[in-house]
């Protein structure tokens, strides 16, 4: 258990190799929980050719399609259509709504993908003007004029 | 005119700060040493200008001069007088600026007090200093002008986005930038020691009041915007792991780390590369920090603007002012003699794994912070979240914390863990006794059962060090370390406690109608319609009895802006001892059938989060323990200093009296 026989040199490989080791068990880590734990992003007509397992928390991101909009009878559910301009999934959260969160306007939903229903813990919605989800900037610009002109 | 005195006079301490490093660098050679005596006060007068050109671009802001284009984009006239100052740093440009106005005052500030060190690894510091104020005064004055003029100027300025209309937001981002930049003082210490070989007692001694302040600031910062978050978004979380939140988090981790490894190189000169290499990190990290969040590359509510050139600058100046740091650090690290030695029980050997599991946690933060950037690359798009960090993070916090419960009681260089073991029976003894009766009680997440059984055991050892001494002779840096270690043990209670007892009920009410959670009565007795300076609001009138007891009133509100136009909900807390109860106020509820109907029936959202605010409470406390060390050491620092300069008179008077 002692440390002061060897030399001053001796002691600072060993903190070296110390330190290198933990943080390169650290990096592994990270990098096997990566794998496992990012939660994809899914835009609708992924979602529906290659479904995400049930238990892994996804994003999904889309236009809310105008008229789609259901409350619940409880008074705090609301079923919607998400569109990426091809395909549209339908989405469930109970919750209070974002401002932003308005048919015709894009949103990201988190939650899970369950038997062809997206249940959404969570609603990100534009918070302003400048502010869009960098998911569905490529988005914005040609697919949700499209989709917006056709809802219309 | 008071927008081109400003511009005047921050391109004025640019040319300041590029004569700083000039002549800090000359005055290292043999030839230039002249140069030295102007560094000093160089330094100062730069200082001075970057605020003056700050204080010009808040009084533009107080006046809502829409002729600027940044006021007339961020601002309104009908604003708060608080929100329009406030305005100032809640943009890019302006957030900027603050950033090198701290870093101006901080360097000004080091040049004026400093004496303790070598005068050359001063120069040294000062010029590295004046290195990367110079980068960042480029990054303003060339890409990101906060005086620009905008011709012709609008009636009326674009107003500033309502979730920053908050006194949190006056408070938040200058105490963040405080600590941020103050490490660049860390950094450019590191730098000079480098450069001189002065690497030593003296060096960390001297870094370490500057290492602390800097870390008292982001403590209290990252402590507001987890309560400014946890308030204003309305979502009942503390922490959600947002690239921005990891931004400041980052740099805090490695500031902790260097604080403790600095106090072994000012004990015990060990760790003396490692505590170098820390103080470079930990700017690093602040860099890092501000150009995730500036250059729009992440996703984020706190993204101002998405500008590409931006973001390459900034990657640029992060590239140089890192790279250049690491390099001077390779080169001269083999040539920093090696420290003392120090066994594996003992207080050097603690700090060490208590620094080892902190760099690893930073590195856990990291990598899941860039993750999506790397994935993005090449083409999949992933957002990480807390079921990556808050695990990954647990996994090296956790025996840190067993460590720190035992550290403390440990001495330097040597000793046995026999000495110690019979003190934390008591600790031990805590633990178990939460684990198993909060296991008992139901609590059935296995981290916020950790977290619950670790903080009473945790806070018992955090006194320990007291035990057996003279509470009022005690030091105050030891009661520093005693107070901040308990800080963190009531922050994780709370934490622990926010997983476990929480209750929530989400409810469309009727007026009159009563709502149970947990201990909680919770009665909707009205909503009205309200008025503010720039914005009107529905709000409801809450009831709220604990357990029977005598009625408190919560008045949630759902807030509507008109400049620029958006609503937002406020909600409304009412603390106990015991825990908060927090209401969230949404809108009316739609008819199932048809969406005209007014139906009666409103939006509720309703927490019990027991014991919650020990969170900020203990946040709190760590960062009263870092000033009381800050305030202890700078008292020894003038004592030392005014007992030297008593000897150095008696010294002269001797010599005096001799010679006649």
């Amino acid at each position: 258990m002692t440390v002061m026989g060897l030399r001053a040199k001796h002691q600072r490989l060993v903190l070296l190799g110390v330190a290198l080791a933990v943080l390169l068990v650290a990096g592994l880590l990270a990098a096997w929980a990566l794998r496992n734990q990012a939660s994809y992003f899914y835009v609708p007509s992924e979602i529906l050719s290659k479904p995400p397992e049930a238990d892994r928390s996804v994003r999904l991101g889309g236009m809310v399609v105008r008229g789609s909009m259901k409350d619940a009878p409880d008074g705090v559910t609301v079923n919607f259509l998400v569109t990426d301009g091809k395909q549209q999934v339908p989405v469930r959260f109970a919750g209070i709504r974002p401002a932003l969160f308005v048919e015709g306007a894009g949103v990201v939903a988190e939650g899970h993908w369950t038997n062809g229903l997206f249940t959404a813990d969570n609603l990100l919605a534009k918070h302003d003007e400048k502010y869009t989800p960098r998911e569905m900037q490529g988005m914005t610009t040609d697919q949700a004029h499209k989709t917006i002109a056709e809802t219309k | 005119m008071l927008a081109e005195l400003g511009l005047a006079m921050l391109w004025l301490a640019a040319a300041l700060a590029g004569l700083q490093l000039v002549a800090g660098s000359l005055a290292l050679t043999k030839n230039g040493e002249g140069m030295g005596g102007i560094v000093r006060p160089v330094a100062v007068v730069q200082g001075v200008l970057a605020a003056s050109a700050f204080l010009a671009l808040i009084w533009l802001f107080v006046q809502t001069d829409t002729s600027v284009k940044l006021v007339a984009e961020n601002s309104h006239s009908a604003k708060p007088l608080i929100y329009k100052i406030a305005g100032t740093w809640g943009n890019h440009e302006g957030s900027m600026l603050l950033w090198v106005t701290v870093m101006g005052l901080a360097g000004g500030f080091v040049a004026l007090v400093e004496r303790r060190l070598p005068e050359r690894t001063m120069l040294a510091t000062l010029a590295g200093q004046a290195f990367v104020s110079l980068g960042f005064y480029a990054f303003l004055l060339l890409a990101s002008n906060p005086f620009q003029r905008l011709n012709p100027a609008p009636m009326e300025g674009n107003g500033l986005n309502p979730l920053l209309q908050d006194p949190g937001l006056a408070f938040h981002p200058p105490t963040l930038y405080l600590g941020y930049v103050g490490l660049s003082i860390a950094f450019s210490f590191a730098i000079g020691a480098l450069v001189t070989r002065e690497v030593g007692p003296d060096f960390a001694r001297a870094m370490r009041p500057w290492v602390l302040g800097a870390w008292i600031f982001l403590t209290l910062g990252i402590t507001a915007g987890s309560y400014w978050a946890y308030y204003m978004l309305g979502w009942g979380g503390w922490w959600f792991w947002d690239p921005v939140e990891n931004a400041s988090l980052m740099p805090w981790l490695a500031a902790t780390a260097l604080l403790h490894s600095a106090s072994v190189l000012a004990a015990r000169n060990a760790l003396r590369a490692w505590t170098v290499m820390l103080g470079v990190v930990a700017f690093s990290m602040s860099m890092i920090g501000t150009f995730l969040v500036r250059s729009g590359i992440l996703t984020s509510v706190h993204a101002f603007a998405v500008d590409p050139k931006r973001g390459g600058f900034i990657l640029a100046l992060l590239a140089i002012n890192i790279g250049a740091a690491l390099v001077l650090f390779a080169l001269r690290a083999g040539t920093v003699t090696e420290g003392e030695r120090f066994e594996v029980t003992s207080r050097e050997a603690s700090l060490v794994f208590n620094n080892i599991m902190l760099t690893s946690i930073l590195g856990i933060v990291l990598l899941g912070t860039l993750y999506p950037l790397v994935t993005e690359a090449m083409g999949v798009k992933v957002s990480v979240g807390p079921p990556y960090f808050t695990p990954m993070s647990a996994v090296f916090a956790v025996p840190m914390l067993v460590v720190l419960a035992i550290g403390p009681l440990l001495r330097w260089r040597h000793d046995r863990f026999k000495r110690v073991s019979p003190v934390l029976i008591a600790p031990l003894a805590v633990t178990i006794i939460a684990a198993i009766g909060f296991a008992v009680s139901g609590v059935t997440s296995i981290m916020s059962l950790i977290a619950l059984s670790l903080a009473p055991g945790l806070a018992v050892a955090s006194l320990l060090p007291l035990k057996g001494r003279n509470l009022l002779r005690a030091p105050l840096s030891l009661w520093g370390m005693v107070i901040a270690h308990l800080g963190l043990a009531v922050a994780l209670f709370g934490m622990g406690a926010d997983g476990a007892f929480t209750t929530e009920r989400l409810i469309a009410a009727r007026v009159g109608e009563s709502v149970d959670v947990g201990p909680w009565q919770v009665k909707l007795g009205a909503i009205s319609p309200v008025a503010g300076p720039n914005w009107t609001a529905l709000e409801a009138d809450l009831v709220a009895s604990y357990d029977g007891d005598a009625p408190d009133n919560l008045t949630p509100q759902s807030r509507t802006f008109w400049a620029p136009p958006q609503t937002t909900s406020v909600s409304a807390l009412h603390t106990r001892w015991n825990g908060q109860l927090y209401t969230v106020l949404g809108e009316e509820a739609h008819d199932a059938s048809s969406k005209a109907m007014p139906t009666g029936r409103w939006q509720l959202r309703l927490w019990w989060k027991p014991f919650v605010p020990m969170i900020w409470l203990g946040g709190v406390l760590v960062a009263l323990g870092g000033l009381l060390a800050l305030f202890s050491r700078v008292r020894q620092d003038l004592k030392r200093r005014t007992v030297r300069a008593r000897g150095d008179v008696r010294r002269v008077d001797r010599e005096e009296r001799e010679a006649a």
